[in-house]
């Protein structure tokens, strides 16, 4: 029933790559997939022999820029893993088919190719409405549902589907949901807004080499690509443990490349490989070109507080009141409250305190005379001033 | 001149023991040098600007004493908890945590004498009274959410088996930006705790004269004989 599926190695020769080009191919993927050189022989082997999984695409309530991010893969062979080694057999965006067709396109897909398929997933599912993001009669979850049942391994492209990203931001008007709350399958998580497209290339390499998932962290991402912050490897970070940063975004300190901590860079809590990885071929990154890390692979990032103040807003206490405005407020209030305290108490306890004075006993000095004599007299309300009233 | 010698017999009462005193002064110490270098991580002040950054690590070093105090008041406390069950009557893990009716009623005594003030003579209590150890109480919790917030960040930079145990808490808050923001806001609440603390223990040595402020010094407290029969 289904055409047999030629191998990576078939599939490259059918599009005329010669096999100098199918080395240095295996060659980049050993190095996207983090392999030794030492592990060449086993990407050459794997690719020889293994069938070029299909793949389907899927779009939901997002922008495309994952899509935009992945076709400009500076190594263009990897980039082409997808539009000419794998089988990308569904995918709305490129998609030469329409309508029925289309839909018969995906379904085949997935009906021939059941536990054999990658799904990749691109938007968050608009649980809010069944006829937001509706394709041909059916809706985003459902589609998604469907899709997912069958694949090999599914992996959420971008913050949009790793974590809703800016569909999601408060008040979030579409319910928009990240893949991995509505199907129950590991799913691997790449966000970024977009992610970088050596990562991608990177993550989807790992599967077709491995076959299998890469190594994970508690929150579904590849550990090779975010296990470290920005920060941890920001060529700034100098300036950083120096205390040197920039305070206006046209002082000397800016001028000459200081840390942008207190412009409200989040390298400091966000996870990626930004600063290692570079984008646009390893040629720049937000840092590099003088603007803070905005934070948008982290979860939330829309609502994590402003891109350019290093505390966020905190949530019922207005947009602008930061940790601080409240811990300021607090500590005024109480210095207040402390002043009141120790104003009535001197007014209600007043008694007490002329009762304290009464006991108080006046230690006459020593003098010879007295010398051994201890010598101990209390006078009423006596206190040092001597405003005796005897 | 002089009306009747009235003569009022003091008792020493050894309250707080050393252990109890070095624990409570380290816990100060660390306390204030972790809000000074919290706040400093929080907003870096522009100074020694004019220096390369060759020739300076300052705001590493500020990170360096925040990192290693948070350790020193970890387990200052985690001796304090093992001292609750070994100390005196005073230190006792029982004197923070009201489980028994007569407690209950002290804490609504202290409440009437020293916060409402409709009594003006309490009943004289020795060691710390109920509504300070529940304050304390309070207290050890937002500790404990300071130290998980704390090693939390701190996971992802460091190698020690020590801080992952507390990596679980990331996603928990919904990442490093949420941690960093609660870290940040229980901070003032030992601000707080700070102010109200230092002004309490000068309320009570005004108004009681038996020597709270120096008790934590050199551990004594001084009684009247008639409280201490009277309890
Ligand atoms: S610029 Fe941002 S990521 Fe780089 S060292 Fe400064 S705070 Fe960290």
């Amino acid at each position: 029933m289904e055409k047999n599926i030629p191998t990576i190695r078939q599939a490259m020769e059918a599009k005329g790559y010669s096999r100098r080009d199918f080395l240095l191919f295996c060659g980049l993927a050993t190095a996207a997939a983090g392999l030794e050189l030492s592990g060449l022989a086993q990407v050459v082997q794997a690719f020889e022999t293994k069938a070029r999984p299909p793949v389907v695409w899927l779009h939901f309530q997002e922008c495309t820029c994952c899509s935009e991010s992945f076709i400009r893969s500076t190594h263009p062979i990897v980039a082409d893993i997808i539009f000419d080694t794998l089988s990308l057999d569904y995918t709305e965006t490129l998609l030469a088919a329409a309508g029925a067709q289309a839909e018969k396109c995906r379904d085949d897909t997935i009906k021939n190719n059941q536990g054999k398929y990658i799904l990749l997933v691109e938007g968050s599912i608009p649980l809010g409405n069944e006829g937001y993001c509706m394709i041909g009669g059916k809706s985003a979850e459902q589609i998604l549902k469907e899709a997912a049942a069958g694949a090999a391994a599914v992996i959420a492209w971008g913050s949009c589907a790793s974590t809703g990203c800016v569909q999601a931001a408060s008040p979030n008007p579409t319910t928009a949901t990240p893949i991995k709350k509505i199907i129950n399958k590991p799913v691997i998580n790449v966000p970024g807004c977009p992610p970088i497209a050596e990562v991608m290339t990177g993550i989807v390499t790992h599967i077709l080499l491995f076959g299998k998932m890469p190594e994970l962290d508690s929150q579904g991402r590849p550990k090779e690509f975010y296990s470290r912050r920005v920060h941890d490897t920001c060529y700034r970070r100098p300036y950083y443990d120096a205390g040197l940063f920039v305070e206006a975004w046209d002082d000397e300190a800016a001028r000459k490349g200081y840390c942008l901590y207190k412009m409200g860079c989040k390298g400091p809590t966000t996870y990626n490989a930004c600063s290692v990885t570079k984008w646009n071929g390893n040629l720049s990154y937000p840092i590099q070109s003088g603007h803070g890390c905005i934070g948008c692979s982290e979860a939330g990032f829309w609502d994590n507080g402003p891109f350019y103040q290093h505390l966020g807003a905190f949530p019922g206490f207005g947009i602008e009141s930061t940790a601080d405005t409240i811990g300021v407020t607090a500590a005024a209030v109480t210095a207040g409250g402390i002043a009141l305290h120790a104003l009535t108490s001197n007014l209600r306890k007043r008694k007490l305190i002329e009762k304290n004075k009464e006991e108080s006993v006046v230690v006459a000095p020593i003098s010879e005379e007295t010398d051994k004599k201890e010598v101990v007299e209390t006078e009423k309300g006596g206190d040092e001033d001597g405003k005796s009233s005897s | 001149m002089a009306a009747e010698i009235q003569t009022i017999p003091y008792r020493r009462v050894y309250v707080w023991e050393l252990p109890v005193r070095i624990y409570h002064w380290l816990n100060a110490l660390s306390i204030v040098v972790l809000i000074i270098t919290g706040y400093l991580i929080g907003n870096p002040q522009a100074i020694f600007n004019a220096n390369e950054a060759y020739q300076q690590y300052w705001f590493g070093w500020v990170r360096f004493l925040h990192f290693t105090f948070s350790y020193i008041i970890l387990f200052n406390f985690v001796f304090r908890i093992y001292w609750g069950f070994v100390g005196n009557r005073y230190a006792r893990w029982d004197r923070f945590v009201p489980h028994r009716w007569s407690q209950l009623r002290d804490l609504w005594e202290t409440i009437k004498t020293d916060i409402i003030q409709t009594k003006v003579h309490g009943r004289s209590i020795i060691g710390h009274n109920m509504l300070a150890g529940v304050s304390y109480f309070v207290l050890f919790h937002i500790f404990l959410l300071q130290t998980i917030t704390g090693f939390a960040l701190y996971s992802s930079m460091s190698n020690s088996f020590f801080p992952r145990l507390f990596a679980w808490a990331v996603p928990l808050f919904g990442g490093d930006a949420w941690v960093r923001q609660w870290h940040h806001l229980f901070m003032w609440f030992f601000v707080v705790f700070t102010i109200v603390h230092v002004y309490l223990v000068f309320y009570h040595d005004y108004f009681e004269g038996k020597g709270t402020t120096s008790s934590i010094i050199g551990g004594w407290k001084f009684e009247r004989d008639d409280d201490i029969k009277n309890r």
